[in-house]
This record gives C-alpha cells, sequence and structure tokens, in this order.
C-alpha cells in the first residue's frame, strides 16, 4: 500500500527535476559562454569552453573596463535605493492624509492615482523627456522625482487599502495625549504598515531595478548609464558586437537578482501575490 | 482630528502630489493635446485635428503590429495560463521538492526584459544556425521566441497565484465529492475549476494586459526583425516617435488608441470581477 503510494510521488519529483534543469538551462549557457573567447559564442553556442576557447575572466574584465558596468550597476543601486526609500515614505504618507482626511481634493488625488496605474507607459513617454529635460532632471537625483511622481499610483493604492484597516482609536489616543500629526505618523502609524511597506517595496525595487525605457529616456545617457542600458548600448553598438562582454554582463546583471531573490523569497512571493491581486 | 491634520497636509501631500503632476499629470496631458498636432519639439505644434489618428490607422505597419500583439497576446495567454494551471496542481500534491521547484519557476519573473532578451537571443540563434536560419530572418521566428520567453519568464508567477488559489479550496469538498464516488477528473472540472475561477479571472487579464504592453524583450529579442515585422503595438510606437522625423504627431495619436485599447480591456476585467462578485 505505502509503496503503491510512493511511486507517483517519486516520478513527479524526477520529472520536475528534469524539467527545472530545462528552466535554468539558458542560464547555465550564458554562464559558460562568459568564459568563451567571444568569436567562439556565436558559432558554437552548446559547447562547454575548452582549452582553445576558454579565456578566463577576460571577458569580465572588457565588459567592467571597456563598457564602465561596475559604474552601472552603481547607478542602477543609487537610482533603485533612492526611489524606493522617497516612493515609500512620501507615498505612505500621502496615503495617510487622502484615507483620513475627506474633502474633494483627497477623492480626486485618490482616483487619479488609481488612474494612472492603468495608463502604459507609452501614452506618456515623450512627453514626459520633454518635461524632464525642461526642468533639468536627467539626472539620477532627478529620476527619483520622476519615479516618485510615475510609480505614485500603485503605492498610494496599495497603501490606502491598509490604512483603512487601521483602528482610528490609536491614532486618536496620540493626537490627544498632545502628538503632532507627523510625529503620531512615524512613532504609531508606520511601524504598524510595516508589512505593507515591505510589499510595496519589493514591487517598486523589481520594477525600477529592471526598468528600461524610463531611464533611456530621460537620463542623460552619456554622463548615466543604468545595467540595461549599458546592455542595451553594447549590443546597438554598430560594427564591433563583443559578445564575451555581453554574456560577462548578462551573468553580472543576474547575479544580484538572484541573491536578492533567495535572501528574501518569502517576502518577494508575499508581496507579488499582494499586488497581482489588487493590481 | 481631521483639521488638526489639516494643518499638515504641507507635510503629508506636497511632495508627492507635486511629483505626480510633474512625472504624470502634465506629461499625460500635453500627450493628449500633442495627438491633434503637428510637432517635432512642442514650440512648434500646429494643431491639426483628427489627421495624426487617420495616418495612425491608415499605418499598415501599425495594423500588422495591432494584429501581431493581438495574436500574441492569445497565443501567451493560452501557454502560460494552461502550463501554469498544470504546474500549480502538481505542485500542491504530496512530493518532495516542491518548495525547490516553485523557487526556481518563479526564479526568472526578476530578471529584467532587456536581460531575458538577450540570454533568449543566444539560444534561439543557436538552435536555429543549425537549420541555417536566425531570428531576423524571419517574423514567424520572432513570434514563437517571444511566446516562448514570456512563458518561461511568467509561468512562474501565475503559478503562485493559483497555488494559492489551490490552497484557499476546502478540504471538505472533495472529500464529499469522494464520498458521493466522483473520479479525480470530476473532481477537477466540477469543483477544483469553478473555484479558482476568481485566480483565473485575475491570471487571465494579467497576461492578456502584459502582452499587449511587452517592450524590452521584444526590443531585446528581435528589436522587429525582419523590416518591423516582428513589431508589437509598444515598440511601433516607439520606433514611430523616435525612427520617423515628423511622425512624432502620429507617435502620439498612436499611444493615445494603445493606452484606450489597455483601459478598455481593464473595464472589462472589472465587469467580470463585480459580476462574480454578486454571484457569491
Amino acid at each position: 500500500m505505502n509503496r503503491r503510494k510512493n511511486l507517483p510521488s517519486i516520478i513527479g519529483t524526477g520529472l520536475f527535476s528534469i524539467i527545472s534543469l530545462i528552466y535554468v538551462f539558458p542560464i547555465v549557457v550564458v554562464l559558460f559562454n562568459s568564459f568563451k573567447k567571444k568569436t567562439f559564442i556565436n558559432i558554437e553556442p552548446f559547447t562547454l569552453p575548452t582549452e582553445n576557447t576558454f579565456v578566463g575572466m577576460e571577458n569580465y574584465a572588457n565588459s567592467i573596463n571597456q563598457y564602465d558596468f561596475l559604474q552601472a550597476v552603481g547607478w542602477t543601486l543609487f537610482i533603485t535605493l533612492g526611489s524606493v526609500a522617497v516612493i515609500l515614505l512620501c507615498t505612505s504618507m500621502f496615503a495617510w492624509y487622502i484615507t483620513r482626511v475627506h474633502s474633494p481634493f483627497t477623492k480626486m488625488a485618490y482616483l487619479l492615482c488609481v488612474f494612472s496605474m492603468v495608463v502604459p507607459f507609452q501614452m506618456v513617454m515623450f512627453t514626459l523627456s520633454l518635461v524632464t529635460d525642461r526642468l533639468g532632471l536627467g539626472t539620477p537625483w532627478g529620476l527619483i522625482i520622476i519615479y516618485l511622481g510615475f510609480g505614485a499610483g500603485l503605492a498610494v493604492f496599495m497603501f490606502c487599502g491598509f490604512v483603512k484597516a487601521i483602528p482610528l482609536e490609536v491614532e486618536e489616543a496620540a493626537l490627544i495625549d498632545g502628538c503632532s500629526p507627523l510625529r503620531m505618523f512615524l512613532s504609531v502609524v508606520l511601524p504598524i504598515m510595516k508589512p505593507t511597506y515591505i510589499s510595496v517595496g519589493i514591487l517598486e525595487t523589481m520594477w525600477i531595478w529592471n526598468d528600461f525605457l524610463l531611464p533611456y529616456l530621460t537620463l542623460d545617457t552619456n554622463k548615466y548609464k543604468t545595467i540595461a542600458i549599458v546592455i542595451q548600448y553594447m549590443k546597438g553598438s554598430y560594427g564591433r558586437v563583443d559578445m564575451g562582454a555581453i554574456m560577462a554582463a548578462l551573468i553580472m546583471a543576474v547575479i544580484p537578482v538572484i541573491i536578492f531573490y533567495l535572501s528574501l523569497q518569502k517576502h518577494i512571493i508575499k508581496g507579488v501575490a499582494a499586488g497581482a491581486v489588487k493590481g | 482630528m481631521e483639521k488638526g491634520i489639516r494643518r499638515y497636509a504641507p507635510f503629508f501631500v506636497i511632495p508627492t502630489f507635486t511629483a505626480f503632476i510633474i512625472g504624470f499629470i502634465v506629461p499625460f496631458l500635453m500627450g493628449l493635446w500633442l495627438s491633434f498636432c503637428k510637432f517635432t519639439t512642442v514650440k512648434d505644434a500646429v494643431f491639426v485635428g483628427l489627421s495624426n489618428y487617420q495616418k495612425a490607422v491608415t499605418d499598415p505597419i501599425f495594423l500588422h503590429a495591432f494584429w501581431y500583439t493581438a495574436l500574441f497576446a492569445l497565443v501567451s495567454f493560452l501557454t502560460i495560463n494552461v502550463l501554469a494551471f498544470v504546474i500549480a496542481l502538481a505542485l500542491t500534491q504530496k512530493m518532495r521538492g516542491t518548495n525547490l521547484f516553485r523557487t526556481i519557476f518563479f526564479m526568472p519573473n526578476l530578471i529584467g526584459g532587456i536581460v531575458l532578451g538577450y540570454i533568449w537571443q543566444l539560444i534561439f540563434n543557436g538552435i536555429l544556425a543549425r537549420f541555417g536560419a536566425a531570428l531576423a530572418l524571419s517574423e514567424k521566428y520572432g513570434f514563437w521566441g517571444l511566446v516562448i520567453l514570456v512563458a518561461w519568464q511568467q509561468i512562474g508567477y501565475m503559478m503562485i497565484i493559483y497555488i494559492a488559489g489551490l490552497q484557499s479550496i476546502p478540504d471538505a469538498l472533495n472529500e464529499a465529492a469522494a464520498i458521493d464516488g466522483a473520479s479525480d477528473w470530476q473532481k477537477l472540472w466540477k469543483i477544483t475549476i469553478p473555484m479558482m475561477m476568481p485566480a483565473i479571472t485575475i491570471c487571465t487579464f494579467l497576461t492578456v494586459v502584459n502582452s499587449f504592453k511587452l517592450f524590452d524583450q521584444n526590443l531585446s529579442l528581435t528589436a522587429g526583425e525582419p523590416a518591423q515585422l516582428s513589431e508589437l503595438l509598444a515598440l511601433n510606437i516607439f520606433n514611430t516617435f523616435y525612427g520617423r522625423v515628423g511622425w512624432e504627431g502620429v507617435g502620439q495619436a498612436k499611444a493615445v488608441l494603445f493606452f484606450v485599447l489597455v483601459v478598455g480591456i481593464g473595464l472589462i476585467q472589472l465587469r467580470i470581477t463585480h459580476s462574480k462578485e454578486v454571484q457569491q
């Protein structure tokens, strides 16, 4: 009896092990191509590096030295961390205010935020790049303001949903004790909303870290490049496309994402599910 | 309480609202207005009525991109949802390693579109080269390449939503059906799938909207090759803006049409979700 029950489960494990291997196969192919001499990559992508084709870390060195890849990682990190921190603080305060205060303005602000969530980026991309250009916001610092504006919709929507569930009594007690609303928000509301901060933070991090088009159109790309922009630039430079450097760059782009994922897996899956159900 | 809070409005409202005006409201309104203008920069904008829209809907490449996108959305919606549902069913059974498998299937979702496109370009071109072909040679290769790519990327995401749905079905229902002599096949069609309708609705619209909005993967995998034939709508709009001088107004008109289309799909979803809630 026991054996008969176990058999399908063993077959299932075996089957899914094979599927999992196929699933990671594309990344593994890129990984071993990143150690091959660049001229061999396009000809024979599916063979392991041999003595003839192995070049050690040369591709990695090329992509770091010739294309300033690490600088791009730095700017991407700066833009992502800066924008997410600003988005979390500002939109949670905004969401709390428009939920607690009832006026035509707060009602309209909420509806506008929900509306902005469904507008595809193509609708505003051309004019947004004109506006950022005019205001001189084409720097990593300026981009933080743009992300706060364009990313506000989802964040405000998710925070509003949570604020509605906080019992008013807690806040009122603090205000009667003489707390200013600002201090009350920081010391009472903010700690209660910690799970929502994590969910929103993860969704915004994934979006901004991987975003290509918004920074490509608004940043001064001669001075500042993000990871996605550098990779697109490496591939788009006509004539000499250095496949080796691209493979190395792809691996260096994937590694931080995998580390981030494995260390925060539970929160990420929870956050993603929450965002999907609400979005 | 409200009065006291209102005095602090500048702290709470101004940062987000200012950024929202700069980053969304102004570009959106300008975009609406410019779709009725001919311009290369905003300063030389001249009102031309509906002529941009007329040019947009008679542009054969735009129409091709629309049908190409619609077909792509249909095929990728079916592929992703059927596979994600089956995997979710399998991974909620008693089996060793389900957590590890879930981890692996979800991972591609976090990788950016540009990076994904170039990873798969290497794989597809490597395979096609054995048959003397390449991605850039036919719109069909680009189409199926993109279907495989987005399936690889999104199956894990939809799987998570389906698993959450499966776990919320009360065991009592399946047990009662088993006592009544229902087969596994009957339980799937009469209990699991009806109970899963909310999750199926969410995943349907997520995959359809994702397919319509797809840009990065399209740009990096084929960049529209050959001759703009593998362009999806978003990439077509981008190329109209930045690839054809004098067509900026038409690009903006296409963007407005695109926006209306995406909002329309969203409204249908809202209506279906609401009608379900009433029934329950």
